[in-house]
């Protein structure tokens, strides 16, 4: 199991957060990903909560976002449903923050696909850089985490940060996405290997070359 | 012969061209789908019973019989859902992802006419977290569906209501496993229930329940719009029809492609992945299936059909097609080592032997990496392998198990070598 802990919950805590309520557009939101569920079912909306919530909190703090206890008890409230329902989903859960990162959460895939494409190399660049597991950097910016595969194989290895994934790292690459993110810039997502698209055969296309220039309708053809 | 384009059922699958409705419609989705459901629903089972699909989750169980396990009517009012399994989180799987950022109208329209077929209210898709800019696709595109009239009241016009709703998961494997998604859904801990009951009988909020891998529903509509025979016309007896694969690792070329079951490996590498880094002789191993299948050794697999029985004759599986090449500068013992550690993070944590087997035997495969060890604790690491299997509620020990064994399997000699090589230059420094 991976190992969770909440942060502690002291006085200061609860003066910072105690009285922290969803913001009209996450209530709007909130309330939409309640609907999606049938009459009485509102504790399936826990997961989708928990995350507007983490991403109210992260737009307040300029930072990712994570989940102190009372905002969880808010959560909790919000749904009728007992604290340790809420509780016990935000710590299952390892997308969940149990305690403050930083304005970038820098979550390297580290699984067998990518680390047989060279993630060891983007995780010792993390490394260079101060980053450490659990750790904030001291200018705010950054939190690191190795994390299980992302679904990214054929463009491995790579990095989620934030919403965004950055796939065919080198370490140069991973050196250039991070200096963008430190200036304020938005590099570009997805594959960073020049020439690739997503996720085909990287300028050796071997299907389906008439989708590269049109809209192609097979039907025709069949 | 390799599968032409005009047989590729999944052609905007690396995102050249737009994924919204307009577009996909250009190529074919939503056309006409009212006609395809006005066959009913016993005939659409029975087609996608003859077409031979089997479920492109892992498992390979065929999908037209699991539709049909679905009660044909409501004795006591409860309704049934359709859920769908967009939780893709195999180490080496990569293809749902495709299919949702790059060809979402596929799985919405087939998630209509599977719903339609199998007599369900509702369909929810359950895409895992990470995936995030996937899900405002898929949120976006459902939307459209919705817009258009296509999902709702009087669906297609097909006179049949049914709503689809996307849930995002937040981060845990497990949740691929289907009660433990069905839990997921209902705001739990993602812990796998016991079967029986199972969900066909009491699933999402105890009612009727199927789950579907995303490629297995996205593949229905075209199925239906070309027939049985068509699809049943690629691949090998029990093994039909086209794949997504996806190959990472040591190749020239990775990526994801969809190809005829039963393609040779060899010809799978050769024509989209430019070949095995290094050549043909640089290959070491292969893990044909995502991590959860025991690895083969190069010179199996050359000519193996990729399929589900050709990869099974090898002791292996093709789980979701998610194929990880490994040449020979790959330090073996350490990539399945990696994907110890990956099941040990990602058990649940509810059943004993896989809690506490996944963290103990990551730890002894740690210590196999470095030679740390005693040659009887191959043996040992063998015999919890086969304590772990089989006795979980879930699969997700047996999938922890599988890579060990395979390893074991066939490369003892490079484990003991380890051992051997530590304890000779440990003896020579005590002298």
């Amino acid at each position: 199991m991976a190992a969770r802990k909440i942060a502690p919950d002291t006085p200061e805590l609860r003066m910072q957060w105690g009285s922290w309520t969803f913001n009209e557009e996450t209530k709007a939101k909130a309330d939409k990903a309640i609907a999606r569920y049938p009459e009485g079912r509102q504790r399936s909306a826990t997961m989708p909560l928990l995350d507007l919530a983490q991403r109210q909190v992260g737009a307040e703090t300029n930072t990712q976002g994570w989940l102190p206890l009372p905002v969880i008890e808010y959560v909790a409230a919000y749904l009728d449903q007992p604290v340790i329902r809420v509780l016990e989903v935000a710590t299952f859960y390892t997308m969940y923050n149990l305690e403050p990162v930083g304005k970038y959460h820098v979550q390297v895939c580290g699984t067998t696909p990518c680390m047989l494409r060279g993630s060891d190399d983007i995780i010792a660049t993390c490394k260079k850089r101060g980053m450490k597991a659990g750790h904030v950097s001291d200018d705010g910016l950054w939190s690191f985490t190795e994390v299980e595969c992302m679904g990214n194989c054929a463009t491995a290895p790579m990095v989620q940060i934030n919403d965004d994934n950055y796939e065919d790292l080198t370490a140069e690459r991973m050196d250039a996405v991070l200096d963008a993110l430190a200036k304020g810039e938005t590099p570009k997502a997805g594959t960073q290997e020049p020439g690739r698209h997503t996720s085909e055969p990287a300028n050796a296309l071997s299907s389906l070359k008439e989708m590269v220039d049109e809209n192609h309708d097979y039907r025709g053809e069949w | 012969m390799s599968l032409a384009d005009k047989d590729r059922i999944f052609t905007n699958v690396y995102g050249f061209q737009d994924w919204g409705l307009k577009a996909a419609q250009a190529r074919g989705d939503w056309d006409d789908t009212k006609k395809l459901m006005e066959v009913g629903q016993d005939a659409i089972i029975d087609e996608m019973k003859a077409s031979g699909l089997r479920g492109r989750g892992g498992a390979g169980f065929p999908t037209g019989m699991k539709w049909s396990f679905m009660p044909k009517e409501s004795k006591d009012g409860r309704p049934s859902f359709l859920v769908i399994n967009a939780d893709e989180s195999e180490p080496g799987s990569c293809k749902d992802r495709e299919i949702i950022r790059h060809d979402p109208h596929k799985l919405i329209e087939g998630a209509l006419i599977a719903g339609f077929a199998m007599r369900a209210r509702a369909a929810y898709i359950y895409i895992r977290g990470e995936y995030i800019r996937e899900a405002e696709t898929l949120f976006a595109a459902v939307e459209q569906a919705y817009d258009a009239g296509l999902l709702g009241k009087n669906a297609a016009g097909s006179g049949y209501d049914f709503d689809v709703y996307v849930h995002r998961g937040a981060g845990a494997y497990i949740c691929g496993e289907e009660t433990a998604m069905i839990e997921s859904l209902e705001g739990k801990k993602g812990q796998p229930r016991l079967k029986p009951p199972f969900p066909a009988g009491a699933g999402l909020y105890g009612c009727p329940t199927t789950v579907n891998n995303v490629e297995s529903i996205a593949v229905v509509p075209t199925i239906l719009r070309r027939g049985a025979a068509w699809f049943s016309s690629f691949g090998r007896e029990n093994n039909k029809g086209t794949k997504l694969f996806q190959i990472s690792g040591h190749v020239n070329k990775p990526c994801v492609v969809e190809e005829a079951m039963g393609i040779t490996f060899e010809e799978l590498i050769e024509k989209h992945c430019g070949g095995i880094r290094g050549g043909w002789d640089n290959l070491l191993a292969v893990i044909p299936g995502g991590s959860s299948v025991p690895l083969v050794p190069g010179e199996q697999i050359r000519n193996a059909f990729m399929d589900f029985d050709g990869l099974k004759e090898l002791g292996s599986g093709l789980g979701t097609a998610g194929v990880i090449v490994m040449d020979k500068s790959t330090d073996v013992v350490r990539a399945i080592s990696r994907i110890s550690y990956f099941y040990k993070h990602e058990s649940c944590g509810q059943c004993t032997p896989c809690r506490e087997g996944t963290g103990w035997m990551w730890r002894v495969m740690k210590r196999l990496e470095s030679g740390d060890a005693a040659i009887e604790e191959i043996d040992m690491l063998q015999q919890v392998t086969k304590q772990v299997e089989g006795h979980t509620i879930c699969a997700l020990g047996d999938a922890a198990a599988w890579p060990i064994q395979g390893l074991i399997r066939h490369f003892r000699p490079e484990i003991e070598r380890r051992i051997n090589e530590r304890a000779g230059a440990m003896q020579e420094a005590a002298e």
